[in-house]
């Protein structure tokens, strides 16, 4: 039983965080303390929400490639609406933003349902299609700090008992995902339809519907840091969050959400997304040459991987041990 | 295209009407613009128009394709050639594809020069660049150092480790660096050109080095990020952002104080330029050969190099003074 806790995806990569922190210290040990973590977990908040939204993706055996695009663009009108009508109240922004995104997830969704094409095809194609929609509307132009009302800017950063509220948005997602995964039918039908979908069928669950749904929540989030992210960094253009899309699928990857479906965990995602996030605010400060930060952000992925790889070998699904002791 | 070809006819017909009531020996010059209803090419035309009063018999005839191809350019180009221009100025969207037309236009007496954007050697006769890459270099460090009387330690946040121009620059402000004395240049972080990954470097870069007094961005979107970050840090005023940007991104961040000023190329010095050169070249008041030194008004005068190119000024810097008048121009 000990063993098995030991065992752990989450317990390693929480030993993994606290050896990479310790060493981070012994060169900048201003890097760990309190005000300067928040800043961090702050900065991650938006890898945390859309590598939630991705793992339940990956979960029923999908992949999203398209968040990084309905971000940009979710991020692109709302700009646009903002300098239109200067007066939109933020629910307003927030409401419209979580809809945009819901339906381009949707989109993903029915296509993989409906006309059963693979996933990585899928999101690859809406991928372009989102970052071309941007800059058709945009004309390639981009919509700048000042153009941008002064409410826009300030609802991420406003502080609230302490933290910024991007931070509160991204604790009340992991929280409700928790509920989410652990407590509802969709949840248990995410891991159910990824773990084995004939099986699946046979317990009445609607493999496609199910695929959908997934996207369609992976869509919701990644319009809803869609506006984050264009309020925090008060700029929109055609190639905000660039390739962030690889970096999502890593922070899942790196949180033991397997690729083949079906394993996984909320705090996996969450522990990964923060594993790749401090590298990523550590990097600045220890002063290393750019060429090998690449490299460094790079290995990190291929050991998670590799190490995911050997710790969930042995666990196969073994239905008749003496079967499998036969062999 | 048929869009185009109704825009490009249209453009013609008007080019005639007001070629028609001219007199014989007005100059007509066009000014071929990468694309038209682009902000930074109305400024410059905004400037040819300020260089055909100052001259008296010129006639400018601004022009473009409507989206940013080389096929188009050279239709226009050949609707030029049509109506015997006396000049044409272009910012080439390929610096191969147009030789050929243009190469027929000179061979048709019409001179031609590249501004902005360079056509290759044998396509034109000079090519006036906006600023030169040592200008640029020194204009980096002079923006930092003219707001740190007392010196101070600056940083450079770049856009990737391999991009050649800021290389170039980042390389030419060392060269001068000397001349400023009190100023250290104490690190170059590289923000790939994403806003993200520049924010956090430009946050890095206010940890590591607490008595950061400026942080210099050769890069569009380094500049807006950096200055975000420190905005956000709450150190407008401590440490000053500057570099190279356009007045209508850095707007906000002049007016919120976290970038005391900014350079770039003016485009309406830039298009003045042009057609004064044109002019003085249509006109035989200069020839274009290496080492020539042909007189541009207002600006000064442009000297050749080798390959038969100059460069106008300094980047032109915005503050707080001139912002405004600029921010809705490109």
């Amino acid at each position: 039983m000990t063993l098995s806790f030991l065992k752990s995806r989450e317990l390693v990569l929480g030993v993994a965080i606290l050896a990479l922190l310790l060493a981070i210290a012994s060169r900048f040990p201003a890097f760990i303390e309190p005000a300067n973590l928040a800043k961090v977990f702050n900065d991650t908040a938006p890898l945390i929400i859309l590598a939630l939204g991705q793992m339940a993706v990956i979960l029923t055996r999908c992949i999203d490639l398209s968040v990084a695009a309905n971000l940009a663009l979710t991020g692109m009108v709302v700009a646009m609406l903002n300098t239109l009508y200067p007066g939109l109240p933020i629910p307003v922004i927030l409401m419209v933003s979580i809809l945009l995104g819901a339906v381009m997830g949707l989109a993903n969704g029915l296509l993989v349902w409906k006309l059963d094409i693979p996933p990585i095809v899928v999101t690859l194609g809406t991928m372009t299609v989102y970052r071309g929609i941007i800059f058709l509307i945009s004309d390639g132009a981009w919509i700048n700090a000042h153009e941008m009302s002064e409410s826009f800017k300030a609802f991420p950063r406003a502080v609230f008992l302490g933290l910024p509220v991007l931070s509160w948005i991204a604790i009340v997602a992991v929280t409700g995902f928790a509920v989410l995964i652990g407590r509802t039918a969709l949840g248990r039908a995410f891991y159910a339809v990824g773990g084995n979908p004939h099986a699946a069928v046979y317990t009445g669950i609607n493999v496609g519907q199910t695929q959908c749904a997934a996207f369609v929540l992976s869509g919701a989030l990644a319009g809803l840091t869609g506006y984050l992210w264009v309020a925090r960094y008060a700029v929109a253009y055609v190639d905000i969050a660039g390739g962030f899309e690889l970096e999502v699928v890593a922070a899942c990857v790196i949180g033991g959400i397997s690729i083949a479906g079906g394993i996984g965990s909320v705090g996996g995602a969450l522990l990964g997304a923060l594993f790749l996030g401090i590298v990523k605010n550590a990097l600045p400060v220890i002063n290393i040459s750019p060429f090998w930060q690449l490299a460094i952000s790079g290995s990190a992925i291929i050991v998670a991987v590799a190490f995911n790889a050997t710790s969930t070998r042995s666990k196969g699904r073994v239905i008749l041990k003496k079967a499998e002791h036969a062999q | 295209m048929k869009l185009l070809k109704s825009l490009l006819a249209a453009t013609a017909v008007a080019a005639m009407c007001i070629a028609v009531p001219a007199q014989a020996e007005t100059k007509r010059i066009a000014l071929v613009v990468k694309a038209l209803g682009i902000g930074f090419f109305e400024a410059a035309a905004k400037g040819a128009e300020e260089a055909a009063k100052e001259l008296g018999d010129v006639e400018i005839i601004y022009t473009g394709p409507t989206d940013t191809t080389a096929e188009g350019q050279i239709e226009v180009i050949n609707a030029l050639i049509a109506q015997k221009v006396d000049a044409i100025a272009v910012s080439a969207n390929d610096q191969d594809a147009l030789v050929p037309a243009l190469k027929k236009a000179m061979q048709r007496g019409i001179t031609v020069i590249s501004w902005d954007s360079g056509v290759a050697a044998d396509g034109r006769q000079l090519h006036l660049n906006p600023s030169s890459n040592a200008l640029i270099g020194n204009m980096i460090i002079k923006l930092a150092a003219d707001h740190l009387p007392d010196g101070g330690d600056v940083a450079v946040l770049s856009a990737s480790a391999t991009a050649t121009n800021q290389n170039t620059w980042i390389e030419e402000m060392n060269k001068v660096k000397d001349n400023y004395p009190g100023i250290n240049v104490v690190a170059t972080v590289y923000g790939d050109d994403l806003a993200d990954k520049s924010y956090r470097e430009a946050q890095g870069l206010m940890q590591s080095y607490p008595d950061l007094k400026a942080i210099i961005a050769p890069t569009s979107v380094g500049i807006v990020a950096a200055a975000q970050a420190v905005s956000d840090a709450e150190k407008a005023g401590q440490v000053n952002v500057t570099g190279l940007g356009l007045p209508s991104e850095m707007a906000g961040h002049i007016d919120s104080g976290a970038s005391k000023s900014f350079a770039i190329w003016n485009p309406i010095d830039l298009g003045y330029s042009a057609t004064m050169l044109a002019y003085n070249l249509a006109a035989g008041n200069a020839e274009a050969k290496p080492g020539a030194e042909i007189p541009m008004g207002r600006m000064g005068s442009l000297t050749l190099n080798d390959n038969n190119e100059g460069a106008m000024a300094d980047p032109f810097v915005y503050d707080s003074s001139n912002i405004d008048d600029f921010k809705d121009i490109f």
